[in-house]
């Protein structure tokens, strides 16, 4: 059941992204640039998104289990740490150079896009460096894993 | 600051930002889990057991939202100047930092900041200020 919901959430997330125009890196482009004609739409996407997000988050702090029997597995770290600005930082970068972040990124290579698959191959191998570095890191004695969780 | 009212589209922005917030909270009161795009694929480079099917699942989704709007109409063009070499870059950027930073758009921006979390607004405003920065010197210093 857990996975038919995942997929029906990952599903309407995607058509989320297209419908809001977040799956056309110039529009995000457009947003980002503060300087040159400003494109509001994008703090309009974020805002319905929390609009409708506050409640069912309110919701789900108090609860043990999901509504259909799932263990609530919600994050718990809370301090703002090196990594955290760090890891924000390098994914704003990149996030301008393109215009486009993970979500995108993956609804984009479903459409066939080849800048997009080329993006989504790239952001793949990120992740894969990220976690050899992750494990290397590990092997030493007494270091600590910057990964929070 | 000028606002470029012909590519402004309010009621899409919110509609489509609406559906976001939906998923978002379909997947948490049902899944128990938050919304995150990059958790949810690097969890399965360090796959746990029981724990790859409903992520294989969720990216499933978001692959085939294409194939789903592409059955009522025209999917949304999508206008992609960067060259291959700026895709790769700004592709391995996104994937280490958003591991590094435990979240993305998504987990940090859109859930993060629905839980009131102070982690997630620092970690919003990072990528949000790096962003606008990183636009700016690409427009409007270096004239790409």
């Amino acid at each position: 059941m857990t996975v038919f919901t995942a997929f029906l959430s990952g599903l309407v997330f995607g058509l989320g992204l297209l419908l809001a125009g977040m799956s056309d890196p110039a529009k995000v482009l457009g947003f980002l640039d503060l300087a040159g004609a400003w494109d509001p739409s994008l703090a309009l996407v974020m805002g319905g998104a929390i609009a409708v997000g506050l409640p069912a988050f309110a919701l789900a702090a108090r609860r043990r289990v999901s509504f259909i029997g799932a263990a609530m597995a919600l994050p718990t770290a809370r301090q703002v740490d090196r990594p955290l600005l760090l890891g924000g930082a390098l994914f704003g970068v990149g996030w301008g150079i393109a215009g486009i972040c993970p979500g995108p990124a993956l609804v984009l290579a479903g459409m066939g896009e080849r800048a997009g698959l080329l993006f989504a191959a790239a952001m793949l191998v990120g992740m894969v460096l990220f976690e050899a570095w992750v494990r290397w890191r590990q092997r030493g004695v007494g270091r600590a894993s910057p990964v929070a969780a | 600051m000028t606002i470029a009212w012909t590519a402004f589209t309010p009621i899409t922005a919110l509609a489509g930002g609406a559906l976001i917030g939906i998923a978002s909270a379909m997947f948490v009161l049902l899944n128990g889990r938050v919304a995150g795009i990059s958790g949810i694929v690097g969890g399965l480079l360090r796959p746990l057991p029981g724990d790859i099917a409903w992520r294989v699942a969720f990216v499933a989704g978001l692959l085939l939202a294409p194939a789903a709007w592409g059955l009522l109409a025209a999917v949304p063009a999508a206008h992609i100047a960067a060259t291959p070499l700026a895709l790769v870059a700004a592709g391995l950027l996104v994937g280490v930092g958003t591991r590094l930073g435990s979240g993305c758009t998504s987990g940090h921006g859109v859930c993060g900041l629905s839980r009131l979390s102070p982690r997630s607004l620092a970690a919003t405003l990072a990528f949000m200020a790096a962003g606008f920065a990183t636009v700016f010197v690409a427009r409007h210093l270096l004239g790409a």
